[in-house]
């Protein structure tokens, strides 16, 4: 494959800060394919034309089309796509590949975002909170951990998928892809353990004497839960029983 | 009775927050923990706010936006229970008497704004179909049409339930306040606080369990955690 032509860099930060905006129209029919051509726009105005030419005009309609990924990793197929048109690639080509990478790209990006990341970050926060951090220092915490992660992840898809192009399957067997999720579910585990009693300690600060009933009742909930979690939702239990603790205190 | 700027405040911060929470940024600023806290810091009681909202984060825990499955919208319910939480010139008794009530409401007002998200996404599809021959032949300035409107109606619909919320639960708050002195505050924080961590340790279990020796490494935390509790 030749070397990817140079994007300039303003191309570059728009197609990056529109990234960010990729689920603005999330819709059931066409989900972000919107996002996608919206995001992908500034580079087709590099293509043969300008903003008059048929290219443009073609690349626009083929990628404002159904698709659907995890919107970080969304990235990764915006620059897959952009390289793709700019190359010239058979239409035929971008399609099937449009069609083949939702799948993957989704599944990945939950894993390690939805099911990984975005929990060890609230672990990881509520740990601080645990251990006695001021609302700034729970806040920073968790926002600039997690973001750390979300602009570096966007920033690396855009990176890899306009290097790689249509063989940007090479970019999803990367490490952070392919293990980072364990690791992220181990430290989850790790940080999560010692978080949750730390919490329970702290909002009952001024009331610690009945804490180890408390926290023996917690576990207790937690694991009747987990084994219940075929049948329903946790929250959902929450709700029900916090409910009627409401209405006990208020007809009491 | 809430003044209007708190109002106006706290309708902005749900607006925010709602909308990063799928349209733009989604830097999980919509994360109860993030907006009850500010929320809290709005009405003047930043300590409220972030115990509403570490017990909600704890719930959270269990819903992921996993793609375009319905799961519940915590920004503006959250923001709603910070302002709830938050009592102005209130001590920590009568804080800890609302907190069941800001975290239920906020429960509740997650699943609602969650419906709002789907006739959302039904609008969103109103509006490209009225596009969808200008979208066809590759109309940028339809497209950008498109994704301008799904944003805006997105900040608006989430500034919208949040001054709802707040609406309906702040003058609920005044009601209740005389009403609730039959329970304890440490009890209200005690149920709180169990069922928030219990719901909060099941949805850890369901994330980390495919893990090899996942007990291993929860209970390696569970021993870190209780260390630092005894050196603290």
């Amino acid at each position: 494959m030749t070397a990817a032509p140079t994007l300039p860099v303003g191309t570059w930060l728009r197609v990056f800060v529109r990234l960010f905006a990729v689920q603005g129209s999330y819709n059931y029919e066409t989900m972000i394919g919107n996002g996608i051509a919206f995001a992908a726009e500034p580079a087709f105005r590099l293509l043969p034309g300008g903003r008059d030419g048929a290219a443009y005009h073609a690349a626009m309609a083929r990628h404002s089309r159904y698709f659907n990924a995890h919107p970080y990793l969304a990235a990764l197929a915006v620059g897959a796509l952009v390289r793709a048109e700019l190359d010239g690639e058979a239409v035929e080509r971008v399609e099937r590949f449009r069609t083949a990478c939702c799948g993957p790209l989704g599944a990945a990006g939950d894993r390690l975002v939805w099911a990984g990341w975005l929990p060890f970050c609230s672990a990881l926060a509520l740990l601080a909170y645990g251990l006695g951090a001021s609302a700034a220092g729970v806040l920073v915490t968790f926002v600039g951990t997690y973001n750390v992660a979300h602009v570096a992840l966007r920033a690396w898809g855009l990176r890899a998928g306009y290097r790689e192009g249509l063989k940007v399957a090479v970019a999803l067997g990367s490490p952070v892809l392919r293990t980072g999720p364990l690791h992220v579910a181990r430290a989850l585990a790790v940080v999560a353990g010692a978080a949750l009693p730390l919490v329970l300690l702290r909002v009952r600060a001024a009331h610690p004497m009945s804490i180890g009933v408390e926290l023996g009742l917690a576990a207790l909930l937690a694991m009747a839960l987990a084994r219940w979690q075929a049948r329903t939702d946790g929250w959902r239990v929450g709700v029900v029983l916090l409910l009627l603790f409401f209405i006990y205190s208020v007809v009491r | 009775m809430m003044e209007p700027g708190t109002l106006l405040m706290l309708t902005a911060l749900g607006a925010i927050v709602g909308l990063d929470f799928v349209s733009f940024p989604q830097a999980m600023l919509s994360r109860p923990l993030v907006a009850a806290t500010l929320a809290g810091a709005v009405c003047g009681n930043t300590a409220a706010g972030l115990l509403a909202g570490v017990l909600l984060e704890c719930f959270a825990l269990e819903t992921m936006p996993f793609g375009a499955s319905r799961y519940p919208e915590w920004g503006p319910a959250s923001v709603a229970a910070g302002a709830v939480a938050a009592v102005p010139g209130a001590d920590l008794d009568t804080t800890a008497r609302m907190l069941p009530f800001a975290v239920l409401a906020a429960l509740a007002g997650s699943m609602i704004g969650g419906q709002t998200l789907v006739w959302l996404r039904q609008f969103n599809l109103s509006v490209a179909a009225r596009y969808r021959d200008e979208l066809a032949a590759g109309d940028a300035s339809a497209v950008r049409s498109v994704q301008w409107t799904g944003l805006v109606i997105d900040f608006g619909r989430a500034g919208a339930v949040t001054a709802i919320f707040v609406l309906a639960l702040v003058p609920a708050r005044e009601a209740l306040l005389g009403g609730l002195n039959a329970v304890s505050g440490p009890l209200s924080l005690a149920v709180a606080g169990v069922l928030a961590v219990g719901v909060g340790g099941s949805a850890v279990w369901k994330v980390v369990r495919s893990v090899k020796g996942y007990r291993w490494y929860l209970a390696a935390g569970l021993a870190a955690g209780s260390a630092a509790a005894v050196l603290l």
